[in-house]
């Protein structure tokens, strides 16, 4: 394993976004940054910014107004990265799946690489998908389009 | 002139790595002060590798001739130390790469580096008058700007020079950007004006202004430690003191405004460094 990929899993640095969710899954991310989980050990940093991100993290349901945000952002963040839907809304649309604003899941709008199942995902599950989501980050080359 | 060459060579790759070491040293402090963990200490080494291999986006063309000028002007400036030569030239080259920095952000469209870039230009204002009076300093005592006079001299600078040496520390907060004077841009919280004049670095780029920055702390504990050039690993255990001294200080101030800095460090960096040279002055009668 070479140098850069390397330390494409050592350091994540993680976007959080918030769709339209009920602001539970987005609370235990923030739970993963304090104390008890401290991933700051793992390198892992939450940024305000989507031009320093490696990983997005994504809550809640797509729906109408934030599609287009989202995939703003996406395009924002620099090859590689890496797409994660948290929590069942993000997965699937969960309990808002049929609501008349709501488009589903975000993998109606950007392509996912790992979805964490739960209402709420608890901190152990956000982590669990970020290592797995490090795997495929470390292979992905720079350049992909 | 081999020695020299030799010299500049050696400084120019071991201070990365001190740099980038206390840059690690300072995540792990500030986990541990926080009750966490923290990242290992060569985690700024991983950010860089990582950063070296992302994708490169252009938001403007000129950005990156003011990024490349901020590393060479910051690099001749360290040049200018480990070759012990002018003090003045030294101020003056590191102004030049605040500039670059602050041209830099004003070259792109975002709003929040425009807004991180002006807040720049008043730390720039904040901290450039007190290290010319630094300057000014070394010059009254030894009558020369030359750091190589201030290695001749047996007596510490730090015995006439403390009321400046406390100016300075007030420069280093502001130029490492740590609370309470972390405006432009900040190291650790991240979200208040997005990343200010870093926003819109990415990749390579980005990589390239941390490498500047490992630069950058070398070259202000360097400093730090002609206030004890004689022998000078007293000077650099002042230096390190004075990094660990920064790190609780930026732990446990919370951000100021940009005004308040600037009245600081002018009521403060300035008074004190008049009085200072003032003084050199009156006793030594210096012409
Ligand atoms: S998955 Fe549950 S906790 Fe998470 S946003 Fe949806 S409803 Fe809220």
């Amino acid at each position: 394993m070479g140098l850069i990929q390397k330390s494409r899993i050592k350091s994540p640095w993680i976007l959080h976004f918030d769709n339209s969710s009920c602001n539970g899954c987005d609370i235990e991310i923030l739970a993963c940054l304090t104390p008890l989980y401290d991933v700051e050990r793992f390198g892992m940093v939450n940024m305000g910014n989507p031009k320093h991100a490696d990983v997005l993290l994504i809550t809640g349901s797509v729906n109408r107004r934030t599609a287009r945000v989202l995939k703003n952002l996406y395009e924002q963040v620099p090859d590689p990265k890496i797409v994660i839907a948290v929590g069942t809304c993000a997965s699937s649309g969960g309990v808002f799946h049929n609501c008349y604003n709501v488009l589903g899941g975000v993998d109606k709008v950007i392509p996912v690489d790992v979805y964490i199942p739960g209402c709420a995902a608890r901190p152990e599950a956000i982590i669990d998908g970020v290592v797995l989501a490090l795997q495929k980050l470390a292979n992905l080359r720079g350049d992909k389009k | 002139m081999i020695n020299q060459l030799i010299t500049i060579i050696v400084a120019l790759i071991v201070a990365p790595l001190i740099g980038g070491l206390l840059f690690g040293f300072d995540r792990k402090i500030t986990a541990r002060l926080q009750g966490r963990y923290g990242p290992p200490i060569i985690q700024p080494f991983y950010d860089f590798f990582k950063l070296l291999g992302k994708e490169r986006i252009a938001v403007s063309k000129l950005q990156f001739i003011w990024i490349y000028g901020y590393l060479i002007f910051m690099v001749v400036s360290l040049v200018f130390l480990v070759l012990k030569l002018d003090f003045l030239l030294l101020v003056f080259l590191l102004g030049f790469a605040g500039v670059c920095f602050v041209l830099g952000a004003f070259s792109t469209k975002s709003p929040y580096a425009h807004f991180g870039a002006n807040r720049e230009l008043l730390q720039i204002l904040a901290y450039e008058p007190v290290l010319l009076f630094l300057a000014l300093g070394i010059y009254a005592k030894n009558g020369s700007f030359l750091i190589n006079e201030i290695f001749k001299q047996d007596k510490p600078l730090l015995f006439t020079l403390w009321p400046l040496f406390i100016a300075v520390l007030v420069v280093l907060t502001i130029k490492m950007r740590k609370s309470p004077f972390d405006i432009s841009t900040s190291h650790h919280a991240h979200q208040e004006i997005v990343r200010g004049t870093i926003t819109e670095y990415s990749g390579p780029y980005y990589a390239l202004i941390q490498l500047v920055e490992w630069y950058e702390l070398v070259l202000l504990l360097g400093i730090i430690a002609l206030f004890w050039a004689n022998p000078l690993w007293v000077g650099i255990l002042i230096a390190l003191g004075t990094f660990i001294l920064e790190l609780l200080i930026d732990n446990i101030a919370a951000r100021m405004t940009a005004r308040w800095m600037v009245r600081l460090s002018w009521s403060v960096g300035l008074i004190l460094g008049i009085i200072n040279i003032a003084y050199l002055y009156l006793t030594k009668g210096v012409a």
